[in-house]
């Protein structure tokens, strides 16, 4: 166990330098530093003078070594485009985007998992049916598409909901949170539901794909033997042993649903990180390129990290199976 | 987006790689066609792709009007509608966008872009994986240890972020002027490095069986050269499920290219995919205008769910665990 974990913490290591390496190269790379900073009449001697003052001159080890060091207490420098520490914008952006994915998340799951139940019990039914067609086209629509469809029908037609924006948010501290007005409310549904759907179907189709799975074992059979209620069967015996590569999926599509934030934050104008990104995309504002991809990388990581040893601790059998591996 | 469709192609595209060589050949002949026949939802899905496709390819001989020739755009034209409602007309059989230019003819040149990307990006990636994985599986050691090392650390992120990076990097590498010329070939490339990883890992598993089997050795044994054992031998056994998730990543590199493009870091306004046409058309849809968005979405949307359904039958068809 300890060594699994150990072994899993260095590879988390491993993969944050290599991507700490590609924003660092991003830097360095991309146009020279200097010239962003001073005027077309600087000397050369001032600009030499400069980069030996900023460290620019020292041994790639040592500036990486820097960069990283830095990277750690979240300063990347001043964004080309607002003049701001970057550290600051992210920490801005930040409470949107995730409560916008947090949203998202609880109702995928919350809606994702129930019709996973119901179409992997009553396979045959037409409502079933009905859901997985509908899960098929939700699978193939492109997130941004639904998005538009959405405020179309909603805001456009409908004139129901707002169609972009946060609506009014409440600070606390630097946290600035949506959730405490009406208008907030009504301006996160349209985003979280685009931002659900694929991960709705994508849950919906993984419980029913285990559910028919487990039902087809013998212990389900044995219990039916024995006289349980369907109820018992369902979800005292079936429902429990689904629940384990849902944890894990569930856990890493919370990842993606941070990625995908992007393309729905476009969409609706959400004042969130993925939003910031795209616009450092367009200019070409390489401080806060690095810096969102420093830290997404990290979200990404911890999640895997924390999945892989959930999925350890969940399930027993895989515990017992490298002890035996590891005996033999 | 269909990450789920193309993971589980991975884990059951796998089984048929121990098959006899020249397999291939002979199910195409006779059993995959006779599963197509009898399999209603592959014909329909088929004829739309097909449909599609064919229109895209021949956009310069069916559309209606020319969507680049500045000349013939008419400011009295612009959003009209399409034309069974009140205030369109026929000539702009799908209406017109705010330029006046019709939106049918720029959605077979948009589709036409969008499918040259998708399979350029596809048959990039193959070339890439399929090489790496065979490399991989071949040479073993220290250089496959870096590959897929590689590999795994990039499959624990989104291919569209990957593509999104890559994608960003390249467009601040590059000086603004060639910006315009080159950017339909940086997307390609961002696409085609964000898909290699399944490849790379189904071949490296397939050479793994494979290069045990006694054609193998026995090439070996008479002193067959071993590139000459790699690209004649080998190659041929293990490309079978590479097909199956090429089909699948077709529709998946489309719809990368299209989010790409919709987000404005693809193709631009003036090469417009039908990514970009989107982009293009969300900005009228509050004033109404739905036509000149929804049409293309729903274009694309048709396109991707016809060649994903195409992939899950020939998966299930190349399967012989489901015969």
């Amino acid at each position: 166990m300890i060594g699994f974990i150990i072994r899993r913490l260095f590879q988390a290591v491993l993969v944050m330098l290599i991507v700490a390496l590609i924003a660092f190269a991003l830097f360095n790379f991309v146009g020279d530093p200097i010239n962003n900073m001073v005027g077309q009449d600087t000397s050369l001697a001032d600009r030499e003078r400069l980069r030996q003052e900023l460290g620019l001159n020292d041994s790639f080890i040592v500036r990486f070594a820097r960069f990283v060091g830095h990277a750690a207490q979240g300063e990347f420098g001043l964004s080309y485009q607002q003049a701001r520490p970057v550290g600051q914008i992210i920490l801005e952006k930040m409470p949107a985007t995730l409560e916008l994915s947090f949203a998202a998340a609880i109702l995928a799951l919350s809606l994702g998992v129930p019709m996973g139940i119901y179409t992997g019990l009553r396979r045959n039914s037409w409502g079933a049916q009905l859901l997985l067609g509908i899960s098929l086209i939700g699978v193939s629509l492109p997130t941004f598409l639904i998005g538009i469809l959405l405020i179309l029908i909603f805001a456009v037609w409908l004139g129901w909901l707002p169609s972009f924006g946060r609506g009014a948010v409440v600070h606390f501290g630097w946290w600035s949170s949506g959730l405490f007005t009406v208008e907030g409310w009504r301006a996160i549904i349209l985003p979280s539901v685009t931002l659900a759907l694929f991960q709705m179907t994508l849950i919906m189709r993984l419980v029913r794909a285990e559910m028919i799975e487990v039902l087809r074992t013998d212990y389900i059979k044995f219990a039916r033997a024995r006289g349980l209620t369907n109820r018992a069967v369902n979800f005292g015996h079936a429902l429990k042993n689904t629940l384990v590569p849902v944890i894990t999926i569930t856990g890493l599509q919370l990842g993606s649903i941070i990625a995908f934030a992007i393309i729905t934050e476009t969409v609706f104008q959400w004042p969130g990180m993925g939003l910031m990104f795209i616009q450092a995309v367009t200019f070409a504002d390489i401080p806060v390129m690095a810096a969102y991809l420093v830290l997404v990388g990290f979200f990404f990581v911890v999640i895997n990290l924390v999945v892989d040893l959930l999925y350890y601790v969940v399930d027993p059998r895989l515990r017992i199976e490298r002890e035996r591996a590891a005996g033999v | 987006m269909s990450e789920l469709l193309t993971a589980s192609t991975t884990a059951t595209a796998a089984a048929p790689a121990g098959s006899a060589p020249g397999r291939l050949r002979g199910v195409l002949g006779s059993d995959l066609l006779w599963s197509f026949r009898h399999s209603p939802v592959a014909i329909v899905a088929a004829i739309v792709a097909l449909t599609v496709i064919l229109s895209a390819a021949l956009a310069p001989w069916i559309a209606p009007h020319d969507p680049f020739d500045l000349a013939s755009l008419s400011l009295l034209d612009a959003s009209n509608p399409p034309a069974w409602i009140e205030g369109g007309s026929w000539s702009y059989p799908l209406g017109t966008d705010n330029q006046g230019r019709d939106v049918l003819s720029a959605i077979l040149y948009g589709a036409r872009l969008s499918l040259v990307v998708g399979v350029s990006a596809v048959v990039f990636a193959v070339l890439l994986g399929v090489t790496l994985g065979l490399i991989a599986g071949w040479r073993g050691g220290i250089v496959e240890t870096i590959i897929m090392r590689i590999a795994d650390v990039q499959l624990s992120f989104p291919a569209i972020l990957i593509a999104l990076l890559i994608d960003g990097v390249a467009r601040s590498l590059l000086p603004r002027e060639v910006q315009a010329e080159i950017t339909l070939y940086v997307l390609i490339g961002a696409i085609a490095l964000s898909a290699w990883v399944q490849y790379a890992r189904t071949v490296r598993g397939s050479t793994l069986v494979e290069r045990n089997k006694e054609y193998i050795q026995a090439a070996r044994v008479i002193g067959v050269h071993p590139v000459k054992i790699v690209i004649g031998h080998l190659l041929p056994n293990v490309l079978g499920p590479v097909l199956v998730i090429a089909t699948i990543n077709l529709a998946l590199a489309v719809l990368t290219e299209a989010t790409l493009s919709f987000l404005g870091v693809g193709l631009p306004p003036t090469q417009p995919s039908l990514g970009t046409l989107i982009r293009v058309g969300n900005d009228y849809l509050l004033s109404g205008d739905w036509w000149i968005s929804i049409f293309p979405g729903s274009v694309l949307a048709l396109l991707i769910l016809s060649v994903n359904l195409l992939g899950d039958w020939l998966r299930d068809a190349l399967n012989p665990k489901l015969r």
